[in-house]
């Protein structure tokens, strides 16, 4: 039994560097709440592990429910962590940002946020 | 003990090099995350390990014992909605007069069903049941010669679905449970064994759901992956002359959760001195086996798919 747990404990400290995990929210532009002064040229969310675009998704809603964005959503080429989708020029307003997004190991997560285009 | 480790090493090579499939282990309700709780069970279908949980409190038995359990559980889901769990405590009691003892407590079985999600309002509703096998530990350590079969029902709920003027509330979510322990015998040597009414509650705040879902404050690591939370857990015996002996602890602590595990530590403090006399700990170390082995532990059995 001693020998299980040490060869598991053993994996658990050498594995991380093969092994992928639920993709988090790292950090977005424009940021997680905040307020803009101008219209934004495009949403770029990075995440915590690398994600796989063909299942992968983020849209942009105004206040009314309409999607905004240029539905061009695309991976960085140099950073596969980071999804990035274009928007044309928004108006002043609240604007709501769902994502979607299969991490390379397969495991989903989704979530929201909102921000605000002060003019 | 060769057999078993053949056998463990068998089953890892088997899946972890095995068909990929989609499978969600963690406790996610839509953008919700919810961290494995420690002193009262979550309502989530999971693959996930904990070792060590280590607890400490003075109760009043003798005049004043240290109890201290260091356990160890694992669950394994058999399909996407349906686990089964397995765990073992050993139990040291130190009275403050007299001689320390030590053994293990009965081992525990138990599987849960998660028959209700809703993504969108961050909800999870599950049943289970638990059975404290009796005669399996040791009675140095009060180990019951009889089971205890504890059927629940289990929730779980993310305030997320508020509007957005209460936004910093957003980030609470509580989960709990409802159980009644029936024991498979009235009596033990002329004591009473009541059927007990079991509660626990946590209530949560997610620094993580704050920063990804409501504003991004600008916390940094460790920080940005903390869930401060308090625990409350309750028993009621209802019967056989014991109804009103309630027993119970309010645990306020924190849970940090990282990629491939989480650690947490709350303080326990007793609700009466029938339950405890000073404020003891528990601390866990918590590993997310759907994260660390996506192709074999980590994944359920059957129906890979949710």
């Amino acid at each position: 039994m001693k020998r299980i747990i040490f060869v598991f404990f053993l994996i658990i400290v050498a594995g991380p560097a093969r092994l992928e995990a639920h993709a988090f929210l790292k950090d977005a532009i424009p940021s997680v709440g905040s307020t803009v002064q101008t219209s934004p040229n495009e949403v770029r969310i990075r995440f915590t592990e690398n994600v796989e675009p063909a299942f992968s998704s983020i849209q942009v809603f105004n206040a009314s429910g309409k999607e905004v964005d240029k539905r061009d959503v695309r991976l960085d080429r140099t950073d596969h962590a980071l999804l990035r989708v274009s928007l044309p020029s928004l108006e002043a307003g609240i604007y709501k940002v769902v994502w979607r997004v299969v991490s390379v190991d397969t495991h989903v997560t989704s979530g929201n946020f909102t921000f605000q285009v002060a003019r | 003990m060769k057999f078993l480790s053949l056998l463990f090493w068998l089953i890892c090579a088997a899946y972890e090099f095995g068909v990929i499939n989609r499978a969600y282990g963690h406790g996610f309700a839509g953008a919700r995350f919810f961290p494995a709780t420690l002193s009262t069970d979550d309502p989530f279908v999971a693959d996930e390990f904990s070792l060590p949980t280590v607890s400490s409190i003075v109760t009043p038995d003798d005049g004043g014992t240290r109890d201290t359990e260091v356990s160890s559980d694992i669950a394994l889901r058999i399909t996407p909605k349906w686990d089964i769990e397995f765990g073992e405590t050993f139990i040291t009691l130190n009275p403050s007069r007299g001689r320390a003892v030590n053994g293990f407590d009965n081992l525990s079985v138990g599987s849960k069903y998660e028959f209700f999600e809703n993504d969108e309002h961050e909800a999870v509703l599950s049943v289970g049941l638990d059975v404290d096998v009796g005669g399996t530990g040791s009675n140095q350590v009060g180990a019951d010669s009889f089971s205890t079969w504890t059927p629940a029902v289990f929730f779980g709920k993310g305030l997320g679905d508020l509007p957005q003027g209460l936004s910093l509330v957003r980030p609470v979510a509580i989960t709990g449970l409802v159980g009644v322990g029936l024991p498979s015998s009235a009596s033990t040597d002329g004591s009473p064994n009541p059927a007990v009414l079991r509660l626990g509650f946590a209530f949560e705040y997610s620094l993580i759901y704050l920063q990804e879902q409501v504003r991004d404050i600008g916390l940094r690591a460790p920080f940005d992956r903390m869930i401060p939370l308090v625990e409350v857990s309750l028993s009621d015996p209802l019967d056989r002359g014991q109804s009103g002996l309630v027993t119970g602890t309010v645990n306020p602590g924190v849970i940090w959760s990282g990629k491939y595990f989480q650690v947490g530590a709350e303080a326990v403090i007793p609700i009466n001195s029938r339950t405890g006399n000073d404020v003891g700990f528990i601390a866990q170390l918590h590993f997310y086996l759907d994260d660390l082995f996506p192709h074999s532990l980590g994944r359920p059995l059957f129906g890979g798919n949710k």
